[in-house]
């Protein structure tokens, strides 16, 4: 029985190619088998998590608690720079220039990202905002989040900050950005199962020296990393603490 | 803990005796300026169980005022306004050593003798059954608590 990878299923479509690479160079570099298991969405990864169904994942930092504090999952690395963050945005159309003039109930495009909704809804708290005065209109995609706003369905929007920089220049004049968090912190890990222990110091070291190698540096490539970084154990404890405080 | 000087304060102030919970008394030099909370960030500290401040992000130093070298080692109520009534940190404390999650609103005082309000979540820090220390994670509090808050702090008292 091949081992099981999973990634978050929060990434689209054309970043999927990259993880099918990298689950071959994982494959050599650690000379066993892995099957590559994506999800539909966060629940149906939760149930699989839960089960005890997978070996290797690269999470969402919402799904750390659970991985690390239920599961005894162990942290190995994050991508070099990459945190995840949130903007709050609005059509250009709407006359709002910071989030305190948003008007003390509105319609929310976001999407089921668990971390940037959370970051999202945290932004919108200084203007009175809460799950009781906002109505979700959940989307597939951050793209479907923009055209929530440019069609006047919603009144804001919650966006990956990635994913809102990397919108087509004729979305993104259409909209305006009220706050963008630089929380830093919070980040996507790759994390490895208790069944999986032996093998976590061989991991660490093969995925350090990805850039050191052809196979590793064109799999790094397809994923859009630069470099794996080291994150140890009281790093991902600290993302979990700081996490459980958004939660009320 | 040092009395707050009169050269690091910017604008008229007033002067205040703090007693501390150690017996420590600290003079603080308190003005009427507010500074805003930034937004899209969050004011991150942590402390050892006796509530001495062992990490700061750079938020917390651009917003105290401190450098993040007079921070570290110092008891977390170098940040104590007067303003602030006594029982939100009792509070506080019974929270934490139920081994809860504590909220509150709480109005900071600068080292320039300005303040700041912030919406303050602090929780225990678990390692292996056991509290090492707290967080505590600021957030950009809504106008409309903070309002409500002014008007309840003094009752308290
Ligand atoms: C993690 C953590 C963060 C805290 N942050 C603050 C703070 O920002 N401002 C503050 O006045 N007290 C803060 N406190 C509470 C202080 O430890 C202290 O109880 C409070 O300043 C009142 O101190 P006193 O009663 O000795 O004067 C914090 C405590 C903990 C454990």
């Amino acid at each position: 029985m091949p081992h099981v990878f999973t990634v978050s299923p929060d990434f689209t479509p054309e970043h999927l190619s990259g993880w099918f690479i990298f689950n071959t160079w994982l494959q050599k570099a650690l000379g066993e088998a892995f099957h590559l298991q994506l999800y539909d969405d966060f629940h149906s990864q939760r149930d699989a998590i839960k089960s005890d169904r997978i070996d290797l994942i690269y999470a969402n930092p919402y799904d750390a608690a659970m991985l690390v504090r239920e599961k005894g999952f162990k942290p190995l690395v994050k991508p070099e720079g990459k945190a995840d963050e949130a903007v709050i945005a609005v059509s250009t159309e709407r006359p709002y220039l910071q989030v305190e003039d948003l008007p003390c109930s509105i319609k929310l495009a976001t999407t089921e990202d668990p971390d940037v909704h959370m970051m999202g809804m945290i932004m919108l708290e200084p203007a009175d905002l809460d799950a009781a005065s906002v109505e979700l209109k959940v989307c597939d995609s951050y793209v479907l989040v923009a055209k929530e706003l440019l069609k006047g369905y919603c009144d804001a929007g919650v966006f990956l900050a990635e994913a809102f920089n990397d919108l087509s220049s004729v979305i993104r004049k259409q909209l305006r950005a009220l706050v963008n968090s630089q929380i830093q912190v919070v980040h996507h890990a790759l994390m490895i199962s208790p069944r999986l222990a032996d093998h976590r110091d061989r991991l660490l070291g093969a995925l350090l020296a990805m850039p050191e190698n052809d196979k590793g540096k064109s799999a790094l490539a397809a994923l859009k990393i630069p470099r794996w970084e080291r994150v140890d154990d009281e790093e991902m404890e600290f993302m979990i603490d700081l996490m459980d405080t958004f939660v009320t | 803990m040092q009395d707050m000087k009169p050269e690091d304060i910017v604008g008229a102030y007033r002067e205040h005796t703090l007693v501390h919970f150690d017996g420590t008394r600290r003079n603080v030099l308190v003005t009427d300026i507010e500074s805003p909370y930034p937004d899209g960030r969050l004011i991150v500290s942590r402390t050892d169980p006796a509530g001495i401040i062992t990490h700061v992000n750079q938020s917390f130093v651009d917003m105290s005022g401190y450098s993040k070298e007079e921070l570290i080692g110092a008891p977390h109520y170098i940040l104590r306004h007067p303003d602030m009534p006594p029982a939100a940190f009792r509070d506080l404390w019974e929270t934490l050593r139920r081994g809860e999650k504590w909220q509150g609103y709480v109005k900071n005082l600068r080292k320039d003798g300005g303040f700041y309000w912030v919406k303050a979540t602090v929780i225990p820090n678990i390692r292996n059954a056991q509290v090492i220390g707290y967080t505590s994670v600021r957030r950009k509090p809504s106008r409309q608590k903070v309002a409500e808050c002014m008007k309840l702090y003094p009752t308290l008292f």
